[in-house]
């Protein structure tokens, strides 16, 4: 398990990575491994607002359905319509493949997230192992 | 009414719950059992799905329950209590059965093996355990008949696919090849990497499984250290076919592929045997027995609901518990088991629909997170497995 230290984490798992006011979210690889073989995700459209701590969309394993959360509110810019054809890739690459891509309407809510060490210290203890 | 099912204060550990763990499975509840999900270091779900379809996997199917009817009357109690005529059982057959409330609905289904002249076993539901042993016995005292409990006397390991009789004859004497499906016999099970050389003796094989693949379940004494021996010199023997370690979660997808019913979906104390269409599995002509007339009955008035298989013509998984709507958008019936299918690589599930809306070809709707996403009726089972030339 890797939590690359530019990106910031939710408890829901999560991860968003920052560029000025603009930003992309995925889910990490802990919440890759816990789910299993990825086989649908459904996002939001473009031009869609996304809430900070709201579902915006769904991923689902072979067995599990899991909602995202968004890490921060926003407007949906860009869909990654790869994920269409191919969600495994979320399990092969998560720390690199992106959601959606979002302009940020309060860059403020990022002080709520979670670092890299303060995740894996989280997933630590919630995992239990 | 039926008997209240006991409660478990603690989640259960099968004899192999070790093993699971440093393997690296993950583990999850599952009817009150602490049991492996998926194994990451086999690939998880869709990689042991497709190794039970095309090579060998082996399952840890210790919750599964076991009850031993003997006597002079065995016979006759298994006949009262289970829908399928044991009476057509040779020495060493088994059949699918299941045991019905007097509403024919269900308690459980069962595999009925007939092990002796006057000796049966019913392999039941890990859920059930606790209600299908106290429902056999509550119905049988006025038999001459010995019905024992005996589920936690074994470690039942299920070896999986195609490749599965070339794996597990390696390990034991017995001649699998005059072993057809649905059939038991009972022979050693080698351990090879003991030396002097080591074996268990007259363990009970049954050409069974819930995976809609040929295959094998073997019945060992329960004990960790027999248990652990058996499942590693399986994995050991199997590495020239590829075997792969499952846990629960392909074991569901391998038996939703081939519409095999999972109590509690499929089937339940509500449910009954018109409504699964499980016809095949019922002799109504053999003599009484519960839930007899309540089904003949049933048949008469007809029903309001049957199982269709249903495959997603738009994108979307239909999940378990998920409204059926018909095209209109009306709700017109519920999925009881929806997944992905692995090998099948299409979304599928089996559903209770009216029998109005059951024609295959019929379009169809699954609400999926307040949407209504094209479905199809589409013949079962979903998967098939080819014959053998």
């Amino acid at each position: 398990m890797s939590y690359p230290a530019d990106l910031k984490y939710t408890k829901e798992h999560e991860w968003i990575k920052v560029d000025g006011s603009n930003a992309t979210i995925g889910i990490t690889d802990y919440a890759q491994a816990s789910l299993g073989d990825i086989v649908f995700v459904d996002l939001p459209k473009p031009g869609s607002e996304i809430t900070a701590g709201k579902t915006f969309g769904t991923v689902e394993s072979v067995k599990a359905v899991s909602d995202l959360y968004a890490p921060a509110s926003g407007t949906v810019n860009e869909v990654n319509g790869e994920l269409a054809t191919v969600p495994e890739k979320i399990n092969k690459e998560a720390n690199t493949t992106w959601m959606v891509r979002v302009t940020l309407k309060n860059p403020e809510e990022l002080k709520n997230l979670l670092s890299a060490a303060d995740y894996e210290k989280f997933v630590n203890e919630e995992g239990g192992h | 009414m039926p008997a209240v099912e006991a409660t478990t204060p603690t989640i259960r550990k099968t004899a192999l719950n070790a093993v699971h763990r440093q393997m690296g499975a993950k583990m999850v509840e599952f009817n009150g059992w602490d049991m492996p999900v998926e194994y990451p270091s086999a690939g998880g779900i869709m990689a042991e799905h497709n190794a039970v379809r095309t090579g060998v996997g082996i399952f840890d199917v210790s919750h599964m329950g076991d009850i031993r009817l003997a006597g002079p009357q065995a016979l006759a109690a298994v006949q009262h209590i289970s829908m399928n005529d044991a009476s057509r059982l040779a020495i060493g057959q088994a059949q699918y059965s299941a045991l019905l409330y007097p509403e024919g609905t269900f308690v459980d289904d069962v595999i009925v093996h007939r092990l002796g002249e006057d000796e049966y076993l019913l392999v039941i539901n890990a859920g059930t355990r606790e209600k299908d042993f106290n429902w056999v016995r509550d119905n049988t005292p006025q038999f001459d008949c010995k019905v024992e409990h005996l589920s936690d006397d074994f470690t039942q390991i299920a070896i999986q696919g195609p490749k599965a009789v070339n794996l597990l004859q390696k390990l034991t004497d017995a001649d699998l090849s005059a072993v057809k499906f649905y059939w038991v016999t009972r022979g050693t099970i080698n351990l090879l990497k003991a030396k002097p050389r080591r074996y268990l003796s007259d363990i009970l094989i049954a050409r069974t499984g819930y995976t809609a693949e040929d295959g094998f379940e073997i019945y060992i004494p329960a004990d960790e250290v027999t248990s652990a021996r058996v499942w590693n010199e399986i994995l050991e023997a199997g590495k020239e076919f590829g075997v792969v370690p499952c846990g629960l979660g392909s074991r569901n997808t391998l038996r939703l592929e081939g519409k095999l019913p999972l109590y509690g979906h499929e089937i339940s104390d509500t449910i009954n045997v018109w409504e699964a269409g499980l016809d095949r599995f019922i002799k109504m002509e053999k003599p009484d027995f519960i839930g007899r007339a309540a089904l003949e009955n049933a048949k008469a008035v007809g029903f309001k609901r049957t199982l269709v298989g249903l495959e997603m013509v738009e994108r979307g998984i239909a999940r378990d518990g998920y409204k059926v709507l018909d095209e209109a958008g009306k709700e017109v019936g519920y999925v009881t088991s929806g997944s992905p299918a692995p090998f099948l690589k299409k979304n599928i599930a089996l559903a209770y629909v009216p029998p109005a809306l059951a024609e295959v070809g019929t379009r169809l709707k699954v609400e999926i997170r307040g949407q209504g996403v094209g479905a199809q009726v589409v013949p079962t089972p979903f998967y098939k497995r080819p014959k053998k030339n």
